[in-house]
């Protein structure tokens, strides 16, 4: 009967850490998609590492996108 | 490969993309074994089954202050080595330092009322450990706070082995002061007090829990990378743009 009592204080407990590492995973994946479409965004419009400083200049956009076909990403 | 070659964001990139899915299975496996063994150990003599909250509680009381202490080793890498990834690690620890020092604070609470007749009470220990997640709190908040990422990371570095002075403070709160929580039991002189057929599924449990911090910390700082590859783009088709 004693037991019984404590029953909610031990499922409460196991309750807290799902939920505690729930949200610990959760926010490390979501995270990593956010970052990831952020940088295919960046990508998108040509701008690397490399070429961020051209990626204003529309002729040499076409020059960069090349490269990166090429396998030139840092 | 050779360990220096991690310090390079991006061979520490490819590095985590292999590592994670490996660290991850191994989390599942261990936790889902010590778990079991756990649920299947015996009752103790005096606490019954409120004994199966230890399982949690203990092993998330050691990652909250290895995520500190993580912190401490990368704060001197920052100020003293300068090492490009010791940041990253600082701010991507914060977040699961606190978030297992919030569920040793709740899991001993709700050990507490059955056993001690209360949820809380201000003795050393428990009140050392809550001063622990006010650090974790302030850390992440002054991670917030400063814009520029390498001002941030001294400003937190500065905090961080400020409040290291914590961690013995936890460790020893229970022999230095008179507390209503027990003395050290697992790794003391002379031995463990805990009977091994609750110390081994207690022991598993921990390696299970260690391994679920290395996989999250891996992956946070994966992320952090990625956000300041990020910023670093924006910032550079802002100046390109402008």
């Amino acid at each position: 009967m004693e037991h019984m009592d404590h029953m909610p204080f031990i499922v409460g407990s196991y309750a807290a850490a799902a939920a505690v590492i729930a949200v610990l995973i959760g926010w490390v994946m979501l995270d990593f998609r956010a970052q990831r479409r952020a940088l295919a965004e960046l990508e998108m419009r040509g701008v690397t590492r490399r070429s961020a400083g051209a990626a204003s200049r529309p002729e040499e956009q076409g020059k960069e996108q090349t490269m990166e076909q090429a396998g030139g990403q840092a | 490969m050779n360990p220096l070659d991690l310090a390079n964001p991006s061979r520490f990139l490819a590095f985590a993309n292999r590592a994670i899915p490996w660290l991850a299975g191994a989390t599942v496996i261990v936790l889902a074994f010590g778990l079991n063994q756990a649920m299947n150990a015996p009752n103790d003599y005096q606490q019954g089954d409120t004994v199966k909250i230890m399982y949690l509680h203990v092993p998330s009381a050691w990652l909250g202050m290895l995520g500190w202490g993580v912190m401490t080793v990368a704060a001197l890498g920052t100020l003293v080595w300068r090492h490009p990834l010791a940041d990253v690690a600082a701010k991507a620890a914060a977040p699961i330092g606190a978030g297992f020092t919030l569920l040793c604070l709740v899991t001993g609470s709700l050990w507490g009322r059955p056993e001690w007749g209360t949820y809380w009470v201000w003795d050393a220990r428990l009140t050392s450990e809550l001063v622990l997640l006010l650090l974790y709190l302030g850390v992440i908040a002054l991670w917030r706070t400063v814009e520029d990422p390498s001002r941030a990371a001294r400003a937190v570095a500065i905090l961080t082995l400020v409040g290291a002075i914590d961690l013995p403070i936890i460790k020893f709160s229970v022999d230095w002061w008179n507390t209503l929580h027990q003395g050290a039991s697992v790794f003391r002189l002379g031995g463990s007090t805990i009977y091994p057929t609750m110390l081994v599924p207690l022991l598993i449990t921990a390696v299970g829990f260690t391994l679920l911090f290395l996989t999250l910390h891996l992956a946070a700082m994966r992320n952090e990378i990625l956000r300041r590859r990020v910023r670093t783009l924006r910032l550079m088709q802002a100046s390109a743009a402008s």
